[in-house]
């Protein structure tokens, strides 16, 4: 700890900070725009100028930038030095002299850091007279829109961008005041991260272009915190709602996950909730199929009633996409023995085991917090960029603490971030990945391999084999294999925090088990090394903590018999499993009734639909791959008869004259009778303070302080001002009124902080700068490795398996834009979404005669034939094909699996579908 | 009068090939260094020698390169820059040695590379000096096939390889830092100090950069000691300089004359004094950011410590002379013109504060000057201060603005009072 003392005060703060963040820490108001919490200093700005002093005894002192200032011990600085507010107000003043002052039409007026700094330093009056500097916009794509004429020049967006996200199509061009921040001509910004722009721009360059399209001020939106539903690490968000439509999706810091940014889909990916596919009414449809008619919520419960009239008849489908309480609601309705987790077996199987063998330990998954000390890691069959996108870029800032030290010893703190990018020489920790197509993260890489997945697996197991006895001990392993076995193994080895990180996303058991046998192995000879399993969904790892049988067991049951009615939960079947089976499973049940949000193929086959809420309408617990519970809350209050799924299945339960449901009044209550019906979610109960948790007696409010408008909203209808909707669920309101101070950081609707209106005001909820939030992280991880367990019986190690001539092994290949079901729907989403194709490297389609862009037939056993144009990925083994997952267009297939290719004859116009 | 560094180069004449510069004496230090004398000989040579850097900052040439570690510790490879990237206004000695004697230029960098151990040297050349980058090129090949560069150089031992680079053509790629960046393939922009280059520089590597004249004269206090360096001086400063005029005098050049020779002397002896009908009103002593030495001053002996006490600096020793037929609002505002152009656009001060800088002078010059322009001029000149701005381009480029704010006080109210320039 060092001594500092500003303005003839002592503090004691920590060591090796840099006077900025640790006066931002301390909360002093101390005006900033190049410095940012996640992307350090570089001194370009100039604006936190403070003024230095040698002793006690020195009067004139030195300007100095705090953020490029070590604080050391003894060290004495004035903030309210008269030059040095003099200094600060120039500052401001040279940054304002082009900017068009167009705050009145600028998206982002009200929440512009540049207007808070302006402020703060007090620069009111202009004294610059002369023509200002133009610049020419650029189109950016669906996701930004950019306004050059506001910038400052603090040169954060190509820092982001492209020093921290990897981004290579943003740059700085030309010089002096001309300096343009840009592509190098117009076109669509590619790296995934760019919609961090927007909240990383500290005036209105980059603003969010689909917010744009429906715009409103940030004062007047309504908001609640949230948790992203697009991929399985659960980055906390703030989604922003006014006149019953979702307007745009802010990051919500959260130290232990997201920390300041989100990716592209799940900032984008929002506005399914305003599409024209929900479901926003209970809908009846006859017995022969056909249109569903609107009807009313009596007439939906009465066609409940008798399709739930038979009891025991009754079988439910859970949901990787579904909160915790609505997937507990249906197995508490149909019961545990007739619930179904609604994935594929594969996906069941495969959840299960990743989640026993983080039960079981002995490595701990490490919350993405903990990832960013990491400093090696294998990767193992996860394309991490495309299935968990901000974990992709937690991986791109991992730095080896040999370099740490190295920076330290030539006197250069990490926080120095152009000298200690210029001294480590933007050498990344250790990365390996092994998977059997090329991944997002391949060029950031130390190794690539490429194989199948049982050899990728075998690759896995010879790590954790050199690390236990020092040689790869495997049959026939070829030379290559085992040295760069070893290379792992050493690099794994001497890192001081090692961690290995496979998924569901390759689809193979193996690889999985080869993943954990490393983990075990570096814990078991090195005592380190953490274990991180991506899963697919934003509940799936909640889904499969609560267990269930697969869809194909589903089938079985109700070919055989034993139920004849379905009950399908916020879940598309033809995603989970093979056309064909889906049809059989359909056909099978007499009634089906769907809870769902918006419509699919699987609720237009349903006799009876009910209209879910999305996360932003209602409220509910989802579990991210790390295992931490999160709670998201009802942004807005929806028209109709929207609801929680929860509480429809609560009226399901009612109606079959059942109690178990009847002291469901609130979620708390339904979370209750989760814990104690299964323990392993008993810190559910503490993820959040309880729905009738007050501060002076009062709820916290939704909208700010400053929300216009009320009195006016609905006067078209009613002069009179609505009565708020109540919220039972939570201590939060749908007003304006109430706690004003700083909720509880699972409850923080929005930062915002006097003086700080910008998304930066989440310093002043923090308990240090870039630390843990105010009062500590929200979320509850539900998963500890069991202490004292002793590994269990090796894993079988699966067999190197060569393919038959004409077979092909078809594996899943993932695409940030275009997996995940959501997203897809919304349009600026849609924009990024490639059409249908299926890899196949260079080599072999040139051994087959196919050219890019040509089609091919694909035939998977038991599964319906598809032609499918054929795009050249380099990087692919041979004999492997690719094929998207999810993405529109493509039909289900259980991957990987072998299927054969049919190229069709080629006639005069060649390839042509 | 000695004149090591120029000795070689005659007017008109092409430079010397290796055989006559070999002829002539050349790369005898090569020799007597590598064959004769430890690294750590070479430095004590130069620091004993009190050369000081020729690139304007006039920083100990010895002193720079201690901070380099040395040793078998050392991370490497090290790295020896010869900053060629001559931009300066009013600048062009380094040109004449680029062009006049490369060989003394390789020379040069050979026994300082080998003083730091390093064991790649770049020469970062200016886009513009295409005839200098030919000639080096030329020289370079010509080194190389003598065996003075490559492995084990004369049986020494010590390796070296010597790259020619051509800047992309700004003036902030001058700056010690930037012409890291830009050597790098990035954006020039100046690094925060510390770290400097000597401990992390190029690629993060031990780096020391050297302008050329200060690399020419290497070679020479090898050959002939400290003591004979220093007795070339009329100063506490090692050695001889090349000192430029340009302006209205009979013949604007280039001459090497002992460190220390007075203002007085370059301008009426060797440049023949002033033009018929034009006298002299100030200088700027060493290329255009630095600031003016008025008619009092024309005494002050061209040395760094003495131009510093006259409140200027000797900079690169390139007079640029004021007559009294020019409008100095207008030869500043072109001065701030160019610095305004060449800013790179980091750090805010210089990116926004020269651009007003320079369209205050020129609306002053223009006749619509207002009451409040010299004080906000004044008050640009603190804001754009040493430690205010990144690097050192916004200090150099508001220190002839700051003097001639002071020395001509009178000719910028009569501007603005007037509404015109009394000069048209």
């Amino acid at each position: 700890m060092a001594t500092i003392y500003i303005d003839n005060k002592p503090y004691v703060v920590k060591d090796r900070q840099n006077l900025l963040q640790v006066c931002l820490s301390l909360g002093f108001d101390l005006p900033y725009f190049c410095w940012h919490p996640a992307m350090h200093s570089v001194g370009a700005c100039r604006q936190c100028a403070v003024k230095l002093f040698r002793d006690e005894k020195d009067t004139r002192g030195k300007i100095i930038m705090a953020c490029m200032t070590l604080a050391k011990d003894g060290i004495r600085i004035s903030i309210d030095d008269p030059e040095a507010k003099k200094f600060r107000a120039g500052i401001t003043e040279f940054l304002m002299t082009c900017h068009p002052h167009d705050c009145p039409v600028c998206d982002e007026g009200g929440e512009c850091h540049l207007q808070d700094m302006t402020v703060m330093t007090g620069h009111t009056y202009r004294g610059y007279r002369f023509r200002k500097r133009t610049h020419r916009n650029q189109y950016l794509g669906p996701f930004l829109h950019h306004e050059m004429n506001r910038c400052i020049a603090c040169y954060r967006c190509v820092r982001f961008y492209c020093d921290y996200a990897g981004g290579r199509d943003l740059n700085a061009f030309q010089c002096g005041n001309r300096v343009y921040f840009g592509r190098h001509e117009d076109g669509v910004l590619e790296n995934i991260f760019s919609g961090n722009l927007a909240e990383v721009c500290p005036t209105g360059v980059f603003t969010d272009k689909t917010f744009r399209r429906h715009y409103t001020r940030k004062w007047d939106l309504q908001t609640a915190p949230s948790v992203c539903v697009h991929c399985a690490l659960g980055c906390n968000t703030i989604p922003g709602e006014r006149y019953g439509t979702l307007r745009r999706i802010h990051n919500r810091y959260n130290g232990e996950v997201n920390g300041y940014f989100l990716c592209d889909r799940g900032r984008y990916g929002y506005e399914f909730v305003n599409g024209n596919r929900r479901i926003r009414g209970p809908l009846l449809r006859g017995p022969g199929g056909g249109e569903a008619r609107p009807c009313t919520r009596g007439e939906a419960l009465s066609r409940m009633e008798e399709a739930l009239h038979t009891p025991g008849r009754l079988i439910g489908i859970g949901s990787p996409r579904a909160s915790l309480e609505s997937n507990f609601a249906l197995r508490t309705l149909v019961g545990k023995d007739r619930f179904f987790s609604g994935v594929s077996e594969r996906e069941r199987k495969l959840s299960a085991a990743a989640l026993e063998i983080l039960q079981r330990g002995p490595a701990r998954t490490p919350s993405l917090h903990e990832i960013r000390r990491a400093d090696a890691v294998f990767i193992i069959g996860e394309d991490v960029t495309n299935t968990a996108p901000i974990m992709a870029l937690t991986l791109l800032q991992l730095v080896p603490c040999k370099k740490v030290a190295l920076a330290r010893s030539l006197q250069i703190e990490p926080w120095d971030d152009m000298s200690f990018r210029e001294a480590i020489q933007q050498e990344c920790a250790p990365l390996y990945i092994a998977s059997a197509a090329p991944t997002g993260l391949d060029d950031e890489a130390t190794r690539v391999y490429h194989a199948t997945p049982d050899d990728v697996a075998r690759l896995a197991f010879a790590v954790a084999h050199v690390l236990e006895s020092g040689v790869p001990g495997m049959e026939g392993l070829p030379e290559n294999v085992s040295g760069l076995a070893g290379e792992i193994a050493c690099a794994l080895k001497e890192a001081e925090r090692p961690l290995v990180i496979s998924g569901i996303g390759g689809g193979s058991l193996s690889m999985i088990e080869g993943a954990a046998a490393i983990s075990r192995a570096l814990r078991s000879v090195c005592g380190k090394g953490e274990l991180s399993f991506l899963f697919p969904e934003c509940n799936s790892m909640g889904l499969a903590l609560m267990g269930g049988r697969s869809l194909a067991e589903a089938r079985e049951v109700l070919r055989e018999g034993d139920a004849d009615t379905l009950v399908i939960l916020e879940n598309d079947l033809f995603i989970r499993d093979a056309k064909p089976a889906v049809e059989e499973l359909l056909k099978s049940a007499q009634h089906i009734i769907v809870v769902d949000h918006t419509h699919n193929r699987t609720s237009e086959r349903a006799e009876l639909v009910l209209p879910a809420s999305t996360f932003a309408e209602g409220s509910g617990t989802l579990v991210n791959s790390e295992g931490r519970a999160q709670r998201f809350y009802r942004v807005f209050v929806p028209d109709g008869d929207i609801r929680e799924s929860w509480r429809w299945i609560q009226d399901m339960i009612s109606i079959s004259g059942r109690g178990e449901a009847a002291g469901w009044k609130v979620l708390d209550d339904i979370a209750g009778a989760m814990a104690r019906e299964m323990p392993e979610f008993e810190a559910v109960t503490r993820i959040a303070p309880p729905a009738d948790f007050r501060i002076s007696g009062e709820k916290i409010p939704r909208q700010p302080h400053r929300a216009s408008g009320r009195t006016a909203m609905h006067a078209h209808t009613d002069v009179h001002e609505p009565m708020p909707s109540d919220d039972l669920d939570s201590p939060l309101a749908f007003t304006m009124e109430g706690y004003g101070g700083q909720a509880p950081p699972a409850l923080i609707p929005r930062f915002w902080s006097p003086g700080w209106n910008s998304v930066q005001a989440v310093n002043k909820f923090q308990q240090e700068i870039a630390g843990p939030l105010k009062g500590g992280d929200p979320g509850q991880r539900l998963i500890e490795p069991a202490e004292g367990v002793k590994s269990a019986s090796p894993d079988k190690i699966p067999e190197a398996e060569g393919l038959r001539p004409g077979e092909w092994l078809l594996v899943p290949l993932y695409h940030t834009f275009g997996t995940e079901e959501m997203s897809v729907l919304s349009s600026s989403v849609a924009e990024r979404v490639p059409a249908p194709y299926l890899a196949l490297c260079p080599e072999d389609a040139l051994s087959l005669g196919i050219g890019e862009g040509e089609a091919a037939e694909l035939i998977a056993s038991g599964e319906a034939q598809q032609r499918i144009r054929v795009r050249y990925l380099k990087g692919l083994p041979r004999g492997v094909a690719g094929l998207p997952v999810s993405l529109p267009g493509v039909g289900m297939i259980d991957l990987p699996q072998k299927v054969s290719l049919v190229i069709p004859a080629k006639t005069a116009d060649t390839g042509k579908v | 009068m000695e004149t090591p560094i120029t000795k070689n180069i005659r007017a008109g004449n092409g430079p010397p090939d290796l055989k006559s510069y070999e002829w002539a004496g050349g790369y005898r230090a090569v020799r007597k260094a590598l064959t004769g004398m430890t690294p750590q000989a070479v430095q004590d040579a130069v620091t004993a020698s009190n050369l000081k850097g020729r690139g304007g900052a006039g920083f100990p040439t010895g002193k720079k390169w201690a901070f380099v570690p040395m040793g078998a510790e050392a991370r490497r490879p090290k790295y020896l820059v010869v900053n060629a990237d001559e931009m300066e206004p009013g600048t062009f000695k380094d040109r004449l040695l680029l062009e006049g004697d490369p060989h003394q230029l390789i020379e040069g960098a050979i026994v300082s590379a080998y003083a730091l151990e390093a064991e790649i040297a770049y020469i970062f050349v200016r886009w513009e000096y295409r005839e200098a980058a030919r000639r080096v090129a030329r020289a370079i090949v010509e080194a190389r096939g003598a065996g003075y560069l490559g492995s084990n150089i004369l049986g020494s031992g010590y390796n070296l390889e010597i790259y020619l680079h051509v800047s992309a053509g700004r003036y902030i790629c001058g700056e010690e830092n930037g012409l890291l960046d830009a050597l790098e393939g990035k954006r020039p922009i100046p690094r925060s100090k510390p770290p400097f280059p000597q401990t992390c520089g190029l690629w993060g590597r031990p780096t020391v950069v050297n302008n050329v004249e200060t690399i020419c004269n290497i070679p020479h206090i090898v050959n002939n000691g400290a003591d004979w360096f220093k007795s070339l001086s009329r100063s506490e400063d090692g050695g001889t300089k090349l000192y430029g005029a340009s302006g209205r005098v009979k013949r604007p050049g280039l001459w090497e004359l002992p460190m220390g020779t007075s203002l007085r002397e370059i301008i009426e002896e060797h440049a023949g004094g002033m033009r018929e009908g034009f006298s002299f009103r100030a200088a700027q002593p060493g290329g255009a950011s630095t600031e003016f030495l008025p008619k009092e001053q024309i005494d002050v002996k061209m040395d760094f410590d003495s131009v510093q006490k006259a409140g200027s600096r000797l900079g690169t020793g390139t007079i640029i002379v004021l007559d009294d037929r020019t409008c100095p609002v207008g030869a500043v505002h072109n001065l701030e013109m160019f610095f305004a152009r060449e800013s790179c656009g980091w750090c805010t001060p210089c990116r926004e504060g020269l651009p007003w800088v320079r369209e205050i002078l020129w609306s002053i010059e223009e006749g619509r000057g207002e009451a409040g322009d010299l004080e906000r001029l004044e008050t640009q000149c603190w804001q754009l201060a040493p430690g205010h701005t990144f690097c050192a381009l916004a200090p150099g480029a508001v220190e002839p603005l700051q003097s001639a704010l002071k020395i001509f006080r009178e000719d910028f109210d009569r501007h603005i009072r007037e509404k015109r320039c009394p000069w048209k």
